[in-house]
């Protein structure tokens, strides 16, 4: 009988991407405690970190502290918007370093609008995160534009985009009458996406509005991916670009297309930070890094809508443990090196494939061996 | 000062990809490389003065070689997408030296040394030359070397290599080792040059530079030097810019992108044909075709 789960466990473990996902996930989390208890710190204290985050329960004073839970909700909607622009992009193929770029951008777009578009309650921020939006598309549509009309790889064009999207954005930004060297003037009270509903139920968090469209960009990424004419097409060009060509699937259309709605969710990503998180407008002196994790957010959800979610929330988990980890004298950095061992393990996964499908194979020939 | 760093990491790039595997965690090993060199200098200048330089640049070399070890293993024998085991390592890099001078130095930085790298006669730094000598050695090795034409061959079509008795593993392991090794160089050079200590933005993506310094270079040792020049010289403008009234009047931003764009610019205006090594990306399985 064990023997049979235990076989059923390595059959899963070659069939299914997501019990990779999870196995690679708890590796990591398993190499960051070792890595803890080598430098002699408590990795107890990481725990208890994640524990208050996730339910907001502090095991040491034994109080609930629900704002923890809103904080961490919307430490996560950035790393799961910039996860699914990634993802969409690779699901037809591409590799979409872009991320960071097209996230300033939106950020950019939104702050300009949130100071000096109409103040008209409600469609002022609906408006800003909907051109936040847009151009964070439009910067991702430059490269897919690139990359189909002139054959310029999208690795290096994103990565160099990304640097003019960010000495653009303080070049913007530092116009805007009142802003000094690192922020504008706050916001008008209409631009803000806070509510005070959220705020009242996760007990004064930044929980805002932008959650509202984070669910809504997941359920569009997996309509748009699994039931849409277009979608197939994406994926069709993912998988085989000279086929997808041969049955009149216009292939450069969709490299452009594929790329603006990357784009677009990492734009909003942009537009939710800068009216979420922030009063004021920021001129930024270096890059957020949402965009980079993201692409390993994508990675641990295999690209798929519910998995990018999960996986996103895992890493906004993770950051938003680190000043807690920091009060357990934990170095928050470990987060960090617990996210690249993830991204390092989900590369050698094949290696893993290889390993386990040899040992199945292997115990299976001795077992035909006991047999005769 | 500016140009070696980018040209160092770039000849390295440069090595691993045209034996095949695409290198995008140069940007992460010139972190380690600039970590360690910071060290190791800050641990070893009371003793040996100025010559803990040279030992730091070794130190920092042999981290960055220690760190691509793993992007090597993954890539060729386990067969990993090779543009995720380096975003992987990039990833790493940051976490994890920052975690070591949390150890060592109880604070998110190295401790500063007291005098780093000093321009030798003329006011050329000494990597400068180091610069070139790398260069040049990947250039006579490469395309004067029977092993420099086996690298490339394996970069082309690793099966036809694999046919006539080269053992493809091994080179594209030296290749992905060398630009590890040349990556970490470059990072120490660049905090030894610049600064007075690492911190997280040390870097600051001088190793995606480099990348795409590579490619804009089209894989070949002259076209990188030429590459990296143009960067460098970019670079160099936003700093004399300010010397004139007229470019002054501009936010000193616009000279930062002019490096960025140009590049873009110059990958759009010489496209068309794909000069990349054919099987750059692809991971070598025996047998197969």
């Amino acid at each position: 009988m064990k023997k049979h789960t235990r076989r059923g466990l390595s059959a899963l473990l070659l069939e299914s991407d997501g019990a990779i996902s999870v196995l690679v996930v708890l590796l990591g989390f398993l190499s960051g405690t070792l890595l803890i208890l080598f430098v002699g710190r408590n990795p107890v204290g990481m725990y208890k970190a994640i524990v208050q985050v996730l339910t907001g329960y502090n095991i040491d004073r034994g109080r609930w502290y629900v704002r923890y839970v809103g904080e961490w909700l919307t430490q996560s909607m950035p790393f799961i918007l910039c996860g699914l622009s990634m993802g969409f992009a690779a699901r037809v193929g591409l590799f979409n370093i872009g991320g960071e770029g097209q996230y300033i951008v939106g950020l950019t777009t939104a702050q300009f609008f949130a100071l000096l578009g109409p103040r008209i309650p409600y469609l002022h921020w609906f408006a800003a995160l909907l051109l936040a939006s847009l151009c964070g598309g439009l910067w991702g549509g430059i490269v897919g534009w690139l990359k189909a009309r002139f054959e310029v790889s999208e690795v290096v064009a994103t990565i160099m985009m990304n640097y003019i999207a960010l000495y653009a954005s303080r070049i913007c930004i530092m116009r805007i009458p009142g802003t000094n060297t690192y922020k504008t003037l706050d916001y008008p009270v209409t631009a803000l996406l806070q509510n005070s509903v959220l705020q009242k139920m996760t007990g004064g968090s930044m929980l805002n509005l932008g959650i509202i469209f984070v669910g809504i960009s997941v359920v569009l990424y997996w309509f748009i991916i699994e039931k849409t004419r277009l979608g197939f097409s994406l994926r069709a060009t993912g998988f085989n670009k000279d086929a997808a060509r041969c049955s009149g699937i216009p292939v450069v259309k969709s490299i452009i297309i594929s790329m603006f709605i990357a784009g677009a969710f990492a734009g909003l990503a942009g537009g939710i930070v800068a009216l979420g998180s922030f009063k004021f407008g920021r001129v930024l002196a270096g890059n957020d890094g949402y965009g980079f994790t993201g692409i390993a957010v994508a990675l641990v959800g295999n690209n798929t809508a519910i998995g990018t979610l999960l996986a996103g929330l895992l890493f906004g988990m993770l950051s938003s443990a680190q000043p807690l980890m920091e009060s357990n004298s934990i170095p928050k950095e470990i987060t960090f090196i617990i996210q690249g061992l993830v991204v390092v393990f989900i590369a050698i996964r094949v290696g893993f494939r290889m390993i386990v499908g040899y040992i199945s194979k292997r115990r299976a020939d001795r077992e035909i061996i006991i047999h005769e | 000062m500016l140009v070696s760093p980018i040209l160092i990491t770039a000849t390295g790039g440069m090595m691993c990809e045209r034996s095949g595997v695409v290198n995008i965690a140069l940007e992460g090993l010139m972190v380690f490389g600039a970590f360690a060199a910071a060290s190791v200098h800050f641990f070893l200048e009371p003793l040996f003065g100025p010559g803990s330089i040279w030992i730091s640049l070794l130190a920092g070399a042999l981290f960055g070689m220690l760190f691509s070890v793993i992007h090597a293993v993954a890539a060729i024998s386990l067969k990993a997408d090779q543009t995720v085991s380096g975003t992987g390592i990039n990833l790493l890099a940051t976490g994890v030296t920052v975690f070591l001078s949390q150890i060592l130095f109880k604070q998110d930085r190295t401790k500063q040394f007291m005098l780093g790298m000093m321009p030798g006669p003329g006011g050329v730094y000494p990597t400068a030359w180091i610069a070139f000598a790398v260069l040049f050695i990947a250039w006579f090795f490469l395309y004067k070397k029977p092993a420099g034409l086996r690298l490339r061959a394996c970069g082309e079509n690793p099966h036809a290599a694999a046919s006539v008795g080269i053992d493809v593993i091994r080179i594209r392991y030296t290749a992905v080792l060398l630009s590890g090794f040349l990556a970490g160089l470059a990072g120490g050079c660049l905090v030894l040059t610049t600064n007075t200590q690492f911190n997280s933005t040390t870097v600051n993506g001088h190793g995606f530079i480099a990348l795409a310094v590579v490619s804009f270079g089209r894989w070949k040792p002259l076209g990188i030097g030429a590459a990296s020049l143009l960067f460098g010289t970019a670079l160099a403008f936003s700093i004399i810019a300010n010397d004139y009234v007229l470019l002054r009047s501009l936010p000193s931003e616009v000279f930062n992108i002019l490096p960025y764009a140009i590049t873009l610019l110059a990958l759009v205006l010489f496209s068309g044909k794909n000069y990349a090594p054919v099987a750059a990306g692809k991971p070598y399985e025996k047998g197969a075709s």
